[in-house]
């Protein structure tokens, strides 16, 4: 099979994507979705708060998913579900499985948006048994959302990512009692908004500067041992404290899930763990671009949506129009800041270009600093967090003659 | 009534049930768990070793090296994956490289072929992920490694496709006397009667004995601890690297394993009763111990850390024999190399037990089990023949280890049958890959739900009151 674009994911990101390059004009294209349903992990994020940013309202995770399906079902984009792509190539061949048998798809264009995974439980140096009562977050959210099974009753959740508070409350609201949430940094990794929400409403405490050192129980969880960690995030010895529960949930973290990217041999940004793009999100193999999670993780989907749109309307005029000689200019995470997307801009580009990047530490007032050569400007910001993604915009051909672009955050004087 | 009843679905019992089936004699296995390789058995290093550890004379010496003879041909036979990689034994210093000489002696004496003292220089050019301190080696090209529980799961299925019968859940807790058998009771109040009882109930064998009245060992613990890290650190080393041996054992090892993970462990803590928690210390003490013979180890890949427990005998060698009691045979203190052994002490007692019950041969007798489809291991052309055939292989259901939900199934249908997550884990890695179940374990749940028609609250991890779902119904 021969397909001008493939998008790899049917979740927000890979249905904007596929959606905007139709807009722009691509008519070959499919998306291929490992799930039986498009819409990623939206399906089961019940909550509201979504959209309110892109569609100023609130919806739920489907509600906004939704909009996103019908788009591609009113332009009569192909999806293939239960679809399970096992392969790609640096030539942009495609192989899947589904019930109907294992192929291969040659592709003019790929799109990668197959999201990220919750970094597991196994990841984490935690003494002790491995009983049942153990769940990422996520998964103890697919277990309550979709099947309407609440894995326990006594809850100590370790990690203050988003969905680690989205389930606290969740939790509580369906009569479990969440003993505590602990954080092994000082700040929270997750949505200010999400605090406040989640757990200062419900009155669920915050231990911040705190981890899980040791699970008990055999079969099932009986307590877990706490402890507050020092500068280097060690347990520091003689503040251990049990804490009786039957179930733990992990929030610790997103990781993108980019085995089909390895396979094809493209190079990862050690910081993202997603790969090296442009300003139009194109890789370093030419006519395969990437959005939304699996590219670096976002923690407001309005966010993914904006990215993937460039990626789809970046792969439409690849398909479209062939593919142009560009000029690069790096982009570099300066002081205080985490990491940096795009990682390199076409540095002939008319258009101003939002670029997205997480700062390493909490500041209340803060200004970010952008240098490219004789280029300077900076902007002003109330407070940032390092669970909040910021942005700041430029346009590549007033940089001219820079040699490389950075981006800094430094305390307000 | 059974001809022989095996106490214990360890990898001991099950290559004792599966070599009793070339006999015509009735079998039945009763384990205490909710499925089988539930000890030592499902938690260990994997290797098989080569043969130069063991004292010269002990059973240990000679099972070991008859076990590793046999391997590749019972893993064929079973449909499981063998790997010869070869052992090598890491020296660091003058001190070292002399207890090679020592092992190299011992290894030919108890007759392990091919074993070679490697000079720094070829050692690191045979291993180059060896450590900088490295200044010699030994080097055993018939050491290999072997998936532990799948050799024991695929042995028990293959007893059991023969006739053998397998009762879980069956913890025996009492014995009487019935004219010259058997009755065997377990806590839950089943009774089952046999001729002959064969006692591999690995750290509960002392318990067993005692149930018939042979107070004659004692069975101590040893926990040792891993970590197991993510396919793309698995290809640090090609050999299985051991450090020099020491009075507390093997030492920490650094290893691929037959599915591509890397193996570091174990370490080795003295415990009152057989616990396989892991010590806050362990992470540290593996990682430090296995820096001194393999560098560069990716410890940030680790996907998961546990423990087994080495349930060894006060004469620190393996008890194979018939028991002082009349009727009971004892396959304990089976320690590592253990695994290596199975297949060797298995056919041993086979026979032993055969010959007392005066058994025939049995002709109807298969050494094979069909080894169940494995997609991940499977061509393009291979995938799309398999889903022609059934379209449940053309469903992804576990993305980290890519299993289908046809081979899902096929754990639930084949002998014997997976009725918990981590046994389907086990047998087919669903769940065992980097996210460890996160995406796949409602899905294998649900399966489970639906196969066995259980409510959700009795979906367990791993049997007993392992519950998944403890807070109920929405
Ligand atoms: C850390 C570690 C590393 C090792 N590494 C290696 C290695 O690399 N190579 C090697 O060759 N060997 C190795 N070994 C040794 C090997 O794992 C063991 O020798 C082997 O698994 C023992 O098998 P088993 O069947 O005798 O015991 P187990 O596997 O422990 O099985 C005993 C079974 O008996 C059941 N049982 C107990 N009591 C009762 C009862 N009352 N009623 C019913 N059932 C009962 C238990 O539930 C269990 O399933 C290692 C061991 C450990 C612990």
């Amino acid at each position: 099979m021969r397909k001008q674009l493939v998008v790899i994911g049917g979740g927000p990101a890979g249905l904007a994507a596929a959606v905007a390059a139709y807009d722009a004009g691509v008519r070959d294209l499919v998306v291929l979705e490992r799930e039986s349903e498009a819409g990623g992990i939206l399906k089961q994020c019940v909550h509201n708060g979504f959209g309110l940013t892109r569609f100023r309202e609130s919806m739920t995770g489907p509600e906004y998913a939704r909009r996103f399906l019908d788009e591609a079902r009113a332009r009569r984009i192909g999806i293939l579900t239960n679809t399970f792509v096992t392969r790609l190539t640096p030539e942009k061949r495609v192989s899947y499985v589904n019930e109907k048998g294992a192929f291969c798809c040659e592709a003019d264009a790929v799109i990668l948006a197959m999201g990220c995974r919750e970094r597991s439980k196994g990841a984490l140096n935690i003494a002790g048994t491995r009983p049942a009562g153990l769940f990422s977050a996520g998964t103890a959210q697919k277990y309550v959302n979709i099947y309407g099974h609440l894995p326990g009753k006594r809850v100590v959740i370790l990690g203050s990512g988003d969905i680690g508070l989205i389930m606290a409350r969740r939790m509580t609201l369906e009569g479990a009692k969440v003993e505590c949430v602990c954080e092994i940094m000082p700040y929270s990794g997750g949505l200010g908004r999400n605090i406040a929400q989640c757990l200062d409403d419900f009155g669920i405490p915050l231990l911040l500067e705190h981890t899980i050192v040791s699970v008990e129980g055999r079969e099932r969880v009986e307590a877990v041992v706490i402890a507050r960690v020092d500068e280097k995030r060690q347990p520091i010895a003689g503040t251990e404290r049990r804490v009786e529960c039957d179930t733990v949930l992990f929030s610790v973290g997103l990781i993108p899930e980019n085995e089909l990217t390895k396979g094809a041999g493209i190079a990862l940004d050690g910081q993202t763990k997603g790969c090296l793009v442009d300003d139009g999100r194109e890789t370093e193999i030419e006519g395969v671009f990437a959005c939304g999670n699996v590219l670096h993780v976002h923690d407001l989907v309005d966010f993914v949506s904006e990215e993937a749109e460039i990626a789809g309307r970046s792969a439409a005029e690849y398909l479209l129009h062939g593919a142009r000689a560009k000029r690069y200019l790096p982009v570099l995470a300066g002081e205080n800041v985490s990491y940096i997307v795009p990682q390199r801009l076409d540095a002939d580009g008319q258009t101003p270009v939002q670029l997205y990047f997480r700062v390493k530490s909490a500041l209340r007032g803060a200004v970010i600093s952008v240098e490219a050569g004789d280029f300077r400007k900076s902007v002003k910001r109330i407070a940032v967090a390092p669970g909040e993604m910021e942005r700041v915009t430029v346009v590549p051909s007033q940089l001219s003659g820079a040699a490389a672009l950075r981006v800094s955050v430094f305390r307000e004087e | 009534m059974y001809d022989v009843a095996i106490v214990g679905g360890g990898v001991t019992g099950a290559f004792c049930a599966r070599f009793l089936m070339r006999y015509k004699v009735s079998v039945v296995i009763l384990e205490a768990s909710d499925d089988v390789a539930a000890g030592a058995s499902a938690a260990n290093s994997g290797i098989v070793h080569a043969g130069f550890d063991a004292a010269s004379g002990t059973l240990k010496a000679a099972f070991n090296l008859r076990g590793n003879r046999m391997m590749q041909r019972v893993c064929a036979e079973l449909g499981v994956k063998y790997l010869e990689n070869g052992s090598i034994v890491a020296a660091c210093g003058a001190d070292e490289e002399r207890m090679l000489a020592d092992l190299l002696a011992r290894g030919e004496k108890n007759g392990v072929e091919g074993l070679r003292l490697l000079s720094e220089e070829e050692a690191h050019a045979t291993e180059p992920a060896l450590a900088d301190g490295v200044t010699g080696a030994l080097f055993a090209p018939s050491g290999g490694i072997v998936c532990p529980y799948g050799l024991t799961i695929a042995a028990v299925g293959n007893a059991m496709d023969n006739g053998a019968e397998l009762l879980c859940g069956f913890t025996l807790t009492a014995a009487e006397r019935s004219g010259e058998d058997w009755r065997l009771f377990s806590e839950d109040g089943r009774s089952v009667m046999a001729r002959v009882v064969v006692n591999c109930a690995g750290a509960g064998a002392e318990r067993v004995a005692r149930v018939f009245g042979d107070d004659s060992f004692r069975i101590g613990a040893r926990k040792g601890e891993y970590i197991l890290l993510d396919r793309t650190a698995g290809s640090l080393v090609t050999h299985t690297v051991f450090p020099v041996p020491s009075a507390a054992g093997k030492g920490v090892l650094v290893s691929p394993t037959v599915d591509g993970n890397l193996i570091v462990g174990p370490t080795s803590v003295e415990e009152e009763t057989p616990d396989v928690s892991l010590r806050r210390e362990a992470f540290a003490e593996i990682a430090e111990k296995a820096a001194h013979i393999v560098e560069g180890i990716a410890f940030g890949e680790m996907i998961t850390s546990f423990a087994g427990v080495r349930s060894y005998c006060d004469r620190h060698d393996f008890i194979v024999g018939w028991s002082r009691v009349a009727g009971v045979y004892l396959a304990a203190g089976i320690e590592s190399p253990g695994l290596t052994s199975a297949p060797a002490i298995g056919v041993y007692i086979a026979d032993m037990v055969a010959e007392k019950l005066a058994a025939e041969r049995n002709e109807a007798y298969s050494p094979i089990r069909r080894k169940p489809p494995v997609f991940r291991e499977m061509t393009d052309a291979e995938r799309a023949e398999m889903i022609a055939r059934d379209p449940a292989y053309g469903r992804i259901v576990c993305r980290c280890e890519q299993v289908t939900l046809g081979e899902i199934l096929s754990a639930l249908r084949t002998q014997p049958p997976a009725h918990t997550l981590d046994g389907v884990k086990l047998r087919t890695r669903a769940g065992m890959g980097r996210c460890q179940g996160g995406f796949c374990q409602p899905a294998v749940f649900n399966l489970l739900m639906r196969e066995y028609g259980y409510r959700a609250e009795e979906v367990t991890k791993k049997g007993g009151r392992s519950y998944v779902i403890t807070g109920g119904e929405l």
